[in-house]
């Protein structure tokens, strides 16, 4: 019985809390596509005045303006490219998370395999090498 | 026979860790003491974007051809922005210098910027209300005060995000040609 009581409590707090997250803004969607699209959007660009957040995490005015405008495009039937290509235009390839893999962004994102993979080659020229020597050396 | 040559490419080769470590180290220190806040525009070598908006003067709807011929800068200010009105000053001695100056009274309340003109100046050649801040986003501003300088080819050149002084007109004002 007591622990019945215990587990309700422990529910009771844990549905409490989820609710006061959600309480900010109840905004509508034509299809739950759109939402999660909408919420994947504004997890992934970024805030430009408050350079380490998102915009879904921001509360600085541009990001309010941005979210809506996200809002607005997505429920425009806007796809995510051109929502993404949209923000770019005007912020620069700053707003994304994930920046596109072209260009500079190239070494930044592969330059670290391919070293590895130099120095692969690399070592394994060395052993190969190495081991030449050694059959040279017993053979003479 | 090519053991020598073999030998002075060990040699190149042992110092190929330190000039790795020269060429980052050179990088990283090239980077020290920069503004992290500073953020390039998307807009530069772009023609300015074109909106139509309302003039504060004449409620009139303008858009991009009525600005000037020759170069001018466009100013994003409110009356709800502490460092605009720092700026103002220095923005009535440009002015008074014939510098076509733009005001974009950004996501502001019209009476309000109407009184902060009567009293304090108006140095702008025209004021066109943005008050969704749509022309904002269309021009990447992430508040105010920020100014850009749009030359004769009406394309941006500059931009500037916060308040605009001597020091900073100095460098801008090469960039209105």
């Amino acid at each position: 019985m007591i622990s019945l009581r215990f587990l309700s409590i422990v529910l009771l707090a844990l549905f409490s809390f989820s609710v006061s997250a959600e309480a900010e803004k109840v905004l509508n969607f034509k299809s739950e596509v759109d939402q999660v699209r909408y919420h994947d959007l504004i997890s992934e660009l970024r805030c430009p005045k408050c350079q380490n957040q998102n915009l879904a995490d921001s509360n600085a005015q541009i990001a309010i303006d941005l979210r809506t405008h996200v809002y607005d495009m997505v429920n425009d039937g806007t796809s995510d490219t051109e929502i993404l290509a949209y923000m770019v235009a005007r912020y620069g390839e700053f707003v994304l998370y994930s920046p596109q893999k072209k260009g500079v962004n190239f070494i930044l994102w592969y330059g670290p395999f391919i070293i590895l993979g130099v120095g692969l080659i690399g070592f394994i020229l060395v052993i190969r090498r190495n081991a030449k020597r050694r059959k040279q050396r017993t053979k003479g | 026979m090519s053991e020598g040559k073999n030998s002075k490419m060990k040699k190149v080769a042992l110092f190929l860790p330190f000039l790795v470590f020269a060429l980052l180290a050179g990088v990283f220190f090239s980077q020290l003491g920069k503004d992290t806040q500073y953020m390039p525009s998307a807009l530069i070598g772009k023609t300015l974007p074109d909106f139509s908006l309302v003039s504060l003067e004449t409620n009139e709807v303008m858009n991009k051809k009525d600005l000037g011929e020759q170069g001018f800068l466009i100013n994003f200010w409110g009356t709800w922005c502490p460092a605009c009105s720092f700026e103002h000053d220095y923005l009535m001695k440009l002015a008074s210098e014939g510098i076509d100056i733009v005001g974009i009274d950004y996501k502001d309340e019209t009476t309000a910027a109407i009184k902060w003109l009567d009293e304090k100046g108006d140095p702008y050649s025209v004021v066109l209300l943005d008050e969704l801040g749509n022309f904002g986003i269309d021009m990447g501003v992430t508040g105010a005060p920020e100014t850009f300088v749009v030359n004769a080819e009406g394309i941006v050149t500059y931009r500037h995000q916060g308040i605009v002084n001597e020091q900073v007109w100095q460098e801008m004002k090469g960039y209105l040609k």
